[in-house]
């Protein structure tokens, strides 16, 4: 796949950056604000198209296998599933059982577990999305090769 | 309100009438995406903005691959004929939906008017959702305490589709 015009590269290198800080706030913000990990994860997801679809797929080397994602990804829910594993292991014995201590409802750190799932469930949906999308170029990449 | 919507949903349906009668598939595709963006704006009127931040992402990602995907491949639809295998697809399909309305027309005199008359379960978790949880997003303090069973099960819907799209889209084969 091809780079876009210079004017379609200025741009995404002024923005794509922002669009990243973005993704990362509206993850950290979840238990706060409207949003969380699924919209935070396609944002984040799409400053990474964004600089694929701008600069081609040669400038950012990506003619190697699509690893790194699926990797992120396959972790991300693992650490997901073993987080709410140790809801069993503590008192209760509730899966899913949040027995960090809560805090002040509306500071960034309260909720106990729930800013570390919204910050899995990020990561894992922005590599699956991006594994997708990687999967479309590259595997016609190999075939045009 | 209630007139807003009426418009709304009648621009989304004639989006989607002519994705399905449109010749060009870029321009299918990209008035597929007049549903998508409907949507966000009625779920912002109905005062649902978690919902309406997932639904404009997706919907734009969606559209990127989509259009990247037509611009690959052509913009021309295979047209097949009508025979009269058509005929019968046709019918079962005019049959199965009269059968659908007629059942919603029977299940929708005794439902509650729109908006009222909210289940107990949901009493209990909008009154006490911020001292059980401890999150202010009462939305979130569902998704991830609540019903944090169904919150595991989409992650790992998003996880098989991943695989799905590795396994189905991969032509060549991996050398170990």
């Amino acid at each position: 796949m091809k780079g876009m015009t210079v004017i379609v590269k200025k741009t995404t290198q002024l923005i794509a950056g922002i669009i990243f800080l973005y993704g990362i706030y509206i993850i950290l913000h979840g238990h706060l604000t409207p949003g969380g990990g699924f919209a935070g994860g396609v944002i984040l997801a799409g400053s990474f198209i964004l600089l694929i679809l701008a600069f081609g797929s040669d400038f950012m080397h990506l003619l190697k296998e699509e690893k790194g994602s699926t990797i992120y990804e396959n972790l991300a829910i693992l650490a997901f599933l073993l987080l709410a594993l140790t809801g069993l292991l503590a008192g209760g014995k509730i899966f899913f059982a949040n027995w960090l201590p809560h805090g002040t409802p509306g500071e960034l750190v309260s909720a106990g577990f729930m800013p570390l799932y919204n910050i899995f469930v990020g990561i894992e949906v922005a590599a699956s999305i991006l594994t997708i999308f990687l999967a479309l170029v590259i595997f016609k990449e190999e075939i045009l090769k | 309100m209630e007139l807003a919507i009426s418009v709304i949903v009648g621009f989304m349906i004639l989006g989607a009438l002519y994705a399905i009668h449109a010749r060009d598939i870029l321009s299918a595709v990209i008035a597929g995406g007049i549903v998508g963006y409907s949507l966000v704006i009625c779920f912002l009127l109905l005062k649902a903005p978690d919902l309406a931040i997932v639904q404009i992402v997706v919907e734009t990602i969606t559209l990127i691959i989509m259009v990247a995907v037509v611009l690959d491949s052509s913009r021309v639809e295979a047209y097949g004929k009508f025979d009269s295998r058509a005929w019968v697809t046709a019918g079962t399909a005019v049959l199965i939906l009269a059968i659908l309305f007629w059942f919603l027309k029977e299940a929708s005199a005794h439902l509650a008017p729109f908006g009222e008359n909210t289940m107990r379960m949901a009493d209990a978790y909008v009154n006490g959702a911020v001292d059980r949880t401890g999150s202010v997003n009462l939305v979130t303090g569902v998704i991830f305490d609540f019903r944090g069973y169904d919150t595991l099960g989409e992650a790992t819907v998003l996880v098989t589709a991943v695989l799905g799209v590795l396994t189905i889209l991969r032509l060549r084969g991996k050398k170990v």
